[in-house]
């Protein structure tokens, strides 16, 4: 039996994150049922973003210029740079509206039972940076997990000598937590960095 | 088929968007894997990280399927290990050498009780020793034990500080000084001499142990891997041979 175009859409759509079959049916559904106000502008900004969207090429945030809209604002503190894992990791630090300094995206974390080593991460570019310019702090913000602190204890042993501070993410109760909810390491680590009120 | 035991965290590997798939170092059940739902998710991911004692059940269908486990989360090891690189470099090595070298499902219980122990002694002086003297163990359950009760060439039993690199059988310093170029060295403490401490010798052994377990764990277990040995084994060697203690050798 030949695979017809909705066929095929909803194949395609079942690819993305947090659809299924059953969902990817309903979003086609949907899309077909409303072409000119979703299909076709969907169409169009998938087009636009497959031509234009690329990886910054100080940061690896994406963007559609060759530098990203935060390596090029003056307004950032350019002396500070956090290192992420993965763009959807600087996304949410700059949802919180907390940090101002710049970025470094790895692309992964060190996962020697994956394969993936220090070549296959962003790690000479960001000593590079280092080196060349004048960052006082670097925040190694890699998840709490053996190989993201693994990771940040490679980079951090890379970059001796090139930054004054290298720093990591604290970790311990969440805001809303509740210590009967939680896990026992991060019960553990939060008694350990504890602070004065 | 079911079955209760308890297991260390040796991997998890993400399956879709929401499962992982767990490999447990198990008393009775050796290493094991099984697929976890929803493991990857908010709540049990820290369950699975490497090292984490757990307490398991394990269900399927049939015995050859992969199989599904529900774990508990005894003690969470990693987390006490995150801010210490040379411990946590230690842990992904001890971890990632045994997930290589160990075949599926064969029961190990020697080794399960070394690798328990060791992570129990993590915050002692002498968890490096124990690390190598795991990794002998391992060479001793994989069928490629090392005999370090007598000199291969002279019959002593005394001063031994060689291994041969061919026999895997100690040398004494006098039987080996011929060819002594050849030969690996062998640490005192694996030689029964004394146990190591913390101070300056303790930590050159350790290295000496690393280097003769890792020969025999290149030439003999991780001869058919594709890259040899597992890079975190070489990373734990590599930020020891940094350590003050060893540089100042």
């Amino acid at each position: 039996m030949p695979i017809t175009d909705i066929d095929r859409l909803i194949q395609m759509l079942a690819k993305l994150p947090g659809l299924g079959p059953r969902s990817a049916r309903r979003a086609a559904l949907s899309l077909i049922n409303n072409p000119d106000a979703v299909m076709r502008p969907l169409a169009l900004a998938l087009t636009t973003a497959a031509d234009n969207v690329k990886a910054c090429s100080i940061c690896g945030n994406l963007d559609t210029t060759e530098t990203c809209a935060i390596c090029t604002d003056t307004r950032r503190d350019g002396l500070l740079i956090c290192v992420v894992e993965q763009v959807g990791d600087l996304w949410a630090l700059e949802r919180s509206a907390t940090y101002s300094g710049h970025y470094h995206v790895l692309g992964g974390v060190l996962a020697p039972l994956d394969g993936i080593g220090p070549d296959d991460l962003a790690i000479d570019a960001l000593v590079a940076r280092a080196k060349n310019s004048d960052v006082t702090e670097i925040i190694l913000a890699t998840s709490a997990t053996v190989d993201g602190r693994t990771t940040a204890h490679y980079i951090s042993e890379r970059l001796e000598g090139f930054v004054a501070k290298i720093t990591v993410l604290a970790h311990g109760i969440p805001v809303g937590g509740e210590l009967d909810y939680l896990d026992d390491g991060t019960l553990a680590a939060a008694l350990r960095d504890r602070h004065t009120v | 088929m079911d079955w209760s035991d308890t297991g260390i965290v040796l991997a998890a590997r993400k399956h879709g968007e929401t499962s992982v798939i767990v490999s447990l170092l198990t008393a009775a059940h050796g290493r094991h894997l099984g697929l976890v739902r929803g493991g990857a998710g908010r709540r049990a991911r820290g369950v699975y990280e490497t090292g984490n004692v757990v307490s398991a059940i394990w269900k399927a269908r049939l015995e050859e399927h992969l199989g599904g486990y529900s774990c508990e989360l005894t003690r969470a090891v990693a987390a006490e290990h995150l801010d210490h690189p040379l411990r946590l470099a230690g842990l992904s090595a001890l971890a990632a050498v045994t997930e290589a070298a160990l075949p599926e499902r064969e029961p190990h219980e020697a080794l399960f009780g070394q690798f328990a122990r060791l992570i129990d002694d993590m915050t002692s002086g002498n968890w490096m020793r124990d690390y190598v003297a795991f990794e002998m163990e391992l060479l001793t359950e994989m069928g490629f034990g090392l005999d370090l009760s007598e000199c291969a060439a002279t019959g002593a039993t005394d001063d031994l500080i060689y291994v041969s690199p061919k026999s895997g059988r100690a040398v004494s310093r006098a039987g080996g000084a011929p060819y002594k170029g050849k030969l690996l060295p062998l640490p005192a403490f694996l030689a029964g001499a004394g146990a190591i401490d913390d101070g300056l010798p303790g930590a050159v052994d350790v290295m000496d142990g690393l280097t003769l377990t890792g020969y025999f764990l290149e030439r003999h277990v991780f001869v058919h891997r594709r890259g040899g040995a597992p890079a975190a084994r070489q990373r734990f060697i590599d930020r020891l041979a940094k350590s003050d203690t060893i540089s100042r050798r």
